[in-house]
């Protein structure tokens, strides 16, 4: 394997300026640009976070007033799925690594790619618009008849935004779909694929068969409100119920979305952390697609207590138990991967290690809440926050750092702090347990979601709660010094320095603008860690 | 398209062309009419019709790879999840008595 390092023309340096970036129709560049477009969104949405956080450290709800808290609420969860969470790993990770890891020089459509970064930016822009034209209050999921009759706040500018965005993602799955089966290297063969490309197929998949129905669905809340139609809302002839079995068509599939790339990241980092092929690869790689398929029939347990039929709600609760048995094959496999595996112990295992245990406790978590019976008891409760915290967090975000850390030498040709991954890594974890279990307990006992006062006995674990949020922040702020510290003044970094196998470890870090120099011939299966063989470039 | 698809007439453009203004006249026509329960049968079955026409000709569908088609029927089955799930809420509702209804 060759082990070249800071070449001369890397896509980094070649061609210089502004310009060539923002029209760059560079995979790698079009993923940086997004990198630095999601970091601010993330900033953006913990800044509400901690609004939230503050707020709740006491019970009388003394520092915003409810309607203000409603905005913080809505906007955490607005800017941290749309514009943080859907496009994190495929369209960072993901466009830097598809092509490079089926020996491809780019996407198959690179300037569908670059557009697809502008329509981010604009809807983006135009949901920030919103902030500041009176806000949003209806809660990420805009619930109608509220949020298409009686809300006051800029529901329909955010509404069109988050349209536009829902473009960003639909062209980012078009691309990696159409990359997938046209743009494979020779002996690229499809059980030869990195997992990580089998997970972004998957969810790019989702992408394109859910967000169209997610983006008609908000531009109906905005008719209603804009032309006074009567989709949602009952008293002109519609179904407010309508809205939630077409907003949870898609917004039970972005679950995948956000959590579908991760699972692919673990995939990546558990085969080389553990210097072994992953453990049942078919099985792994067929794990994604079934989680991608059935997670398009599991939408109505957001529906049990909302007026649906309770014989829905039965077909409902047994489907959703079956995703269970996709994503319980790849947490054993990547068990049983681990297992006598010949594990480092490098920074990126210990993000690794923190996703599976978040990871299992949010899925696990997930089988309560899919639960009839038992439902009817959380539905509407902080145990509801913090299971989908523990997957998106806990799991997403977890899996997203620790591919960030991975990946970094390579998108970068700099080494990091191992030391301060590991530090950001503790602190992640602790943090974010000490956030959102006291929430499980919280919402066993009662405590709603979406309220800003509360009962004073449940003081203690809402401050246990606050400070564990302030730990978490902690945790993510200090990969921006040493990872920007790194971009500077770290060491170079080898073309391979985890010792890794896939076609990326094989090129210089950072890659050439066209990534190979020659054309690629794969002959061997993917993580064949026991081979002396190697991928031959060239 | 695929290399060796064949160049579709123009004269096949046109046939398809009128056979949606018929249509939609047809749209119109069985709305002025009053058939009960059928009405929105009918009306969503002339609208089928002619997505049909659109994605088989227009789009170019017929003349395409396998891929395309099994994609193209992907959609189809995708959407009659979302219309069958959602029916499985509203047509057992009235299956369970609601006290005091």
């Amino acid at each position: 394997m060759s082990d070249v390092s800071q070449p001369r023309n890397s896509y980094l340096d070649a061609p210089y300026g502004l310009a060539s970036w923002l029209l760059t129709k560079d995979h790698k560049r079009i993923a940086m640009l997004y990198l630095i477009s999601i970091t601010i969104f993330f900033a953006i949405g913990g800044l509400f976070a901690a609004g939230i956080r503050l707020e709740l450290l006491t019970p009388q709800g003394d520092l915003w007033t409810s309607d203000l808290y409603n905005k913080l609420f809505t906007l955490h969860g607005v800017v941290m799925i749309f514009f943080f969470l859907v496009p994190s790993i495929p369209a960072t990770l993901g466009n830097f690594l598809m092509p490079i890891m089926i020996g491809a020089k780019d996407l198959a459509f690179p300037r569908i790619n670059l557009i697809s970064w502008y329509l981010y930016i604009i809807g983006a822009t135009v949901t920030l618009a919103a902030v500041f034209t009176g806000g949003l209050d209806t809660g990420w999921t805009f619930y109608t008849p509220y949020s298409s009759v009686s809300s006051q706040t800029a529901v329909t500018t955010a509404a069109i935004g988050v349209f536009i965005t829902g473009f960003s993602s639909i062209l980012t799955g078009l691309n990696f779909i159409v990359t997938t089966h046209r743009m494979r290297a020779p002996g690229m063969t499809w059980f030869r694929l990195p997992l990580f490309v089998w997970s972004n197929y998957a969810t790019s998949l989702v992408m394109i068969l859910g967000t169209p129905v997610i983006a008609i669905t908000v531009l109906l809340v905005a008719a209603e409100r804009a032309l006074g139609l009567g989709f949602f809302d009952p008293a002109r002839g519609g179904d407010p119920v309508l809205f939630q079995h077409l907003f949870w068509f898609y917004s039970h599939p972005a679950v995948y979305i956000m959590i579908l790339p991760g699972m692919g990241v673990i995939s990546e980092l558990v085969a080389a952390m553990a210097r072994k092929q992953v453990f049942g690869y078919s099985f792994v790689a067929f794990s994604s697609l079934a989680i991608a398929i059935l997670g398009f029939l599991v939408w109505g347990h957001h529906l049990f207590v909302s007026s649906q039929s309770i014989y829905a709600g039965l077909v409902f609760s047994i489907i959703t138990m079956l995703v269970a048995i996709p994503s319980a094959v790849k947490t054993f496999n990547w068990t049983a991967t681990l297992y006598r595996g010949s594990i480092s112990w490098q920074s990126p295992t210990w993000w690794v290690v923190g996703f599976m245990g978040l990871f299992t406790i949010g899925g696990l978590t997930g089988v309560f809440l899919g639960t009839l019976g038992l439902n009817i008891h959380l539905t509407d409760t902080y145990f509801v926050v913090a299971h989908f915290h523990y997957i998106m967090v806990g799991g997403a975000i977890m899996a997203y750092m620790g591919g960030l850390h991975f990946w970094w030498p390579k998108m970068t040709g700099r080494m990091f702090s191992d030391a301060g991954s590991k530090t950001s890594a503790v602190l992640v974890f602790v943090g974010f347990n000490l956030t959102f279990f006291p929430q499980f307990v919280l919402g066993f006992m009662g405590m709603p979601r979406r309220y800003h006062a509360y009962p004073d006995e449940w003081q203690v674990l809402n401050v246990l709660s606050s400070c564990g949020a302030g730990v978490l922040a902690l945790g993510y702020a200090l990969p921006l010094v040493y990872l920007t510290y790194s971009l500077f003044r770290g060491a170079a970094a080898p073309a391979n320095p985890w010792g890794a196998k896939g076609l990326e470890w094989t090129i210089p870090s950072p890659p050439t603008t066209y990534n190979f120099e020659a054309e690629v011939r794969v002959d061997e299966p993917a993580y064949n860690y026991k081979s002396t063989r190697e991928v031959h470039v060239g | 398209m695929s290399q060796h698809a064949p160049v579709t007439p123009v004269s096949t453009y046109v046939n398809i062309f009128v056979a949606l203004l018929v249509l939609t006249g047809l749209t119109y026509v069985v709305a002025t009419f009053d058939f009960g329960l059928l009405n929105t049968p009918i009306a969503l079955a002339v609208a089928i019709l002619k997505a049909a026409l659109v994605i088989v000709y227009f789009m170019g569908v017929r003349y395409n790879t396998p891929l395309t088609k099994v994609v193209v029927i992907s959609g189809f089955c995708w959407l009659l999840i979302m219309f069958g799930l959602t029916l499985n809420d509203y047509l057992t509702r009235a299956w369970i008595g609601v006290a005091g209804r």
